[in-house]
C-alpha cells in the first residue's frame, strides 16, 4: 500500500505576485454574497465582509454553526458563485478575471458526494481525468491507488455507485478531488456521514497529502476533534461574518482566559457561535434563514 | 493548436462519458426504439390510407426527421438535467475546461446517437414499404441537408439546455415547449402554406423547415443540392447565428445560476 502516485504538476504554479511581492496560497478580501429568497423578503447575507489570507502549505479550518455561510464561502473561492463584493485571489490569479488557470489549481469535495449514479466510480473519475485532461491510463492507476488507500475495496470500481454506501462514495469523491494534484483543495464536510474509522482514513489521508504534496487546504467540518488534529488555523465564523482567526492553541487559550478555567475548542465553538454567551460578537445582520 | 487540441478531448470526455449512460441503460433504448419505430409507422401508414405515394415518402421524411430532432433534443435536456439533479454540473462546471467544449461534446453525441437512432428507423420503414419506388430518390440530398441542419439544431439544442440549467424539478420536460413550436412550425407533417400567416413567418425562422423542405425534394423529386440553393442559404445564415447566439445565452444563463445560487443541490 504505498502512497498513491499523485504527480506534482511538473511546471510549477503559475506566481504572480501580490503587493508584498508573495502572492498568498488563498486570499479572500472583504467578501460578501446575499441571497434573495423571494420578492418582498429581505435578501440573505449568506457571507459578510469575509477576508483571509492562506499561505502555501496550510490547512485552514473554518468553523461555524449550520446555515453560517461556510460552504457559501466554499463556492465563492470554487467559483460555483460569483461574489457581490469583495475578491477572491488563488495564487495570485483572480478567480473571474483568471478563470482558466484558477480551475486548473484548484479542487473541491462538498458533503454531497456527486456522481453519476448510474454509472461506476471508475466510469465517472475517467470522465474527470480527462475533463482535466489527465493522461488517461497514469489516471486509472492512480484511481485504484488512492481508492485502495482510502480502503474502499478495488472490487467497487467496476460497480455503479448507486450500490455504494454513502461513506465510500464520499471517498470516491475525495479521490476524484486528489486525482487532478490540486495546489487548493476546498474540503467542504469532507467527513461527515463516515464511521470512525474511515474518518480515521479521510483525515490520515489528508495528513499525507499534507506532508508529500504542496498543497494548501481550507477544510469545513463540524467535527472538533478533526479540526484540532488538521489545522494549523481556524477562523470562526457565525451569521456570515469571521469572529476570529487563530491557531487552534491560540483559541483555546484565549477561551480559558475568558472562562477561567481549561478550554477546549468545544468552549470555543460554543462561546463564538451561541450569541447569547458572548455579547462581542452579537450582530443583528446576516443571520441565516435556516 | 493545444486549444483545438484540448478542446476536442474535453468534448470527447463528455461524449464518451454519455456513451458510458447509454450502455447502463440498453434495456432502455431499446424499447425506446420500438416505441419510436411504431409511432413513425403508424403516421405513415396514413399515406397509404390515402393511396398517395407522395403522401407516403412525405410523411415518412416528417416522422423520421421529427424522431431525429426529438432524440438530440431529449439527449441534450436530459444530460444536463440528470447533471444538475445529482449535483455533478458543480463539479463539471469547475473543469478548467471552456463552455464551448462541455457544451458541443454533449451535443455531438445526441447527434450521432440520434443519427444510429434515426437511421435504424428508417431501415425498419423500408422494410415495411418495401414496394415503395425510390428509384428517384437522391439520398445525398437528404444527408446533404441533415448535416447542413445539424450546426442550427446544435444552436437550438444548447438554447433549450438553459431551461433544465435553471430549473432543476421540470427543466428537461420543459424542453418540450421548444420541441413542440418547432413541430407546429416547421411543416413536419403538413407544407407550411396551410398556416396562418403569422405562423408562416415563424416557419421561415426554423431550420427544420428548411431541412424538411430540401430532404423531401431530394427524396421525392430526386433533387440536387444546387437546384435547392434557396433552402441552402438559410441554414447557413442560421447555422451562423444560432450557434454563438446559443453559446452567449448559455454562458449568461450560467452567470445568472452563479449569482443567484441556482447552481446548488445540497450542501
Ligand atoms: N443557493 C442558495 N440560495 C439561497 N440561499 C442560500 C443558498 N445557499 C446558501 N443559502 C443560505 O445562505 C446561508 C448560509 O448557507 P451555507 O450553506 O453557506 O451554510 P453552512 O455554514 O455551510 O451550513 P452547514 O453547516 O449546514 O453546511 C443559509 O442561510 C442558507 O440558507
Ligand atoms: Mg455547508
Amino acid at each position: 500500500m504505498s502512497i498513491p502516485p499523485i504527480t506534482v504538476r511538473s511546471s510549477p504554479v503559475p506566481v504572480a505576485p501580490g503587493a508584498d511581492g508573495v502572492a498568498a496560497a488563498l486570499l479572500v478580501e472583504h467578501v460578501s454574497k446575499a441571497f434573495r429568497i423571494g420578492r418582498g423578503k429581505p435578501p440573505v447575507a449568506a457571507v459578510s465582509d469575509v477576508s483571509m489570507r492562506l499561505e502555501r502549505g496550510v490547512i485552514h479550518g473554518v468553523l461555524g454553526a449550520n446555515g453560517s455561510g461556510k460552504s457559501t464561502l466554499i463556492r465563492l473561492i470554487a467559483g460555483l458563485l460569483t461574489v457581490d463584493a469583495g475578491r477572491v485571489e488563488i495564487f495570485g490569479h483572480d478567480v473571474v478575471r483568471d478563470e482558466l488557470k484558477v480551475k486548473r489549481l484548484i479542487n473541491r469535495v462538498s458533503v454531497d458526494a456527486a456522481f453519476f449514479r448510474k454509472l461506476s466510480p471508475m466510469e465517472n473519475l475517467t470522465f474527470a481525468a480527462r475533463v482535466y485532461g489527465l493522461d488517461v491510463p497514469t489516471a486509472r492507476k492512480s484511481i485504484y491507488a488512492i481508492l485502495e488507500r482510502l480502503n474502499v475495496g478495488t472490487d467497487r470500481v467496476d460497480r455503479p455507485v448507486e450500490q455504494m454506501s454513502r461513506g465510500m462514495q464520499q471517498k470516491v469523491a475525495i479521490a476524484r478531488a486528489l486525482l487532478t494534484s490540486p495546489v487548493l483543495l476546498l474540503l467542504d464536510e469532507p467527513t461527515t456521514g463516515l464511521d470512525p474509522r474511515s474518518k480515521i482514513d479521510v483525515q490520515e489521508f489528508i495528513e499525507e497529502i499534507r506532508a508529500t504534496h504542496d498543497t494548501t487546504i481550507v477544510l469545513t467540518t463540524h467535527d472538533l476533534a478533526e479540526a484540532e488534529r488538521l489545522c494549523d488555523d481556524i477562523t470562526v465564523i457565525d451569521g456570515g461574518r469571521v469572529v476570529i482567526t487563530d491557531t487552534p492553541a491560540g483559541l483555546t487559550s484565549s477561551a480559558s482566559e475568558r472562562l477561567g478555567r481549561p478550554a477546549t475548542l468545544w468552549d470555543v465553538f460554543m462561546a463564538y457561535t451561541g450569541r447569547s454567551l458572548d455579547d462581542d460578537v452579537v450582530e443583528g445582520e446576516g443571520e441565516g434563514d435556516r | 493548436m493545444t486549444a483545438l487540441r484540448d478542446e476536442v478531448r474535453a468534448s470527447y470526455a463528455f461524449a464518451e462519458r454519455n456513451f458510458y449512460l447509454t450502455r447502463r441503460t440498453w434495456a432502455w433504448e431499446v424499447s425506446f426504439l420500438v416505441y419510436s419505430v411504431a409511432s413513425a409507422l403508424s403516421i405513415t401508414l396514413i399515406g397509404v390510407d390515402q393511396q398517395s405515394t407522395k403522401l407516403v415518402l412525405s410523411l415518412m421524411v416528417g416522422a423520421i426527421f421529427w424522431n431525429y430532432l426529438s432524440v438530440v433534443f431529449g439527449w441534450i435536456a436530459e444530460t444536463i438535467a440528470v447533471e444538475r439533479w445529482e449535483g455533478t454540473l458543480e463539479y463539471t462546471m469547475m473543469a478548467p475546461i471552456r463552455r464551448s467544449s462541455r457544451l458541443i461534446g454533449q451535443v455531438a453525441y445526441a447527434m450521432v446517437y440520434g443519427l444510429i437512432h434515426t437511421g435504424l428507423i428508417f431501415l425498419v420503414l423500408l422494410v415495411f414499404f418495401r414496394d415503395l419506388d425510390l428509384s428517384r430518390a437522391n439520398p445525398g440530398t437528404a444527408f446533404a441537408f441533415m448535416a447542413l441542419g445539424s450546426f442550427s439544431f446544435v444552436g437550438v439544442g444548447i438554447m433549450a439546455a438553459i431551461l433544465p440549467l435553471l430549473y432543476v424539478e421540470r427543466g428537461a420536460q420543459m424542453t418540450f415547449v421548444v420541441q413542440s413550436a418547432l413541430l407546429l412550425v416547421s411543416g413536419v407533417y403538413y407544407p407550411i402554406e396551410v398556416l396562418p400567416g403569422w405562423m408562416q413567418v415563424l416557419a421561415h425562422l426554423s431550420p427544420a423547415t428548411y431541412v424538411l423542405d430540401g430532404v423531401r425534394k431530394g427524396i421525392i423529386d430526386g433533387a440536387s443540392v444546387t437546384d435547392l440553393w434557396y433552402d441552402v442559404w438559410p441554414l447557413i445564415v442560421l447555422g451562423a447565428f444560432l450557434i454563438p447566439f446559443s453559446l452567449r445565452s448559455f454562458g449568461r444563463a450560467e452567470a445568472y445560476a452563479k449569482r443567484t445560487g441556482k447552481l446548488k443541490r445540497v450542501g
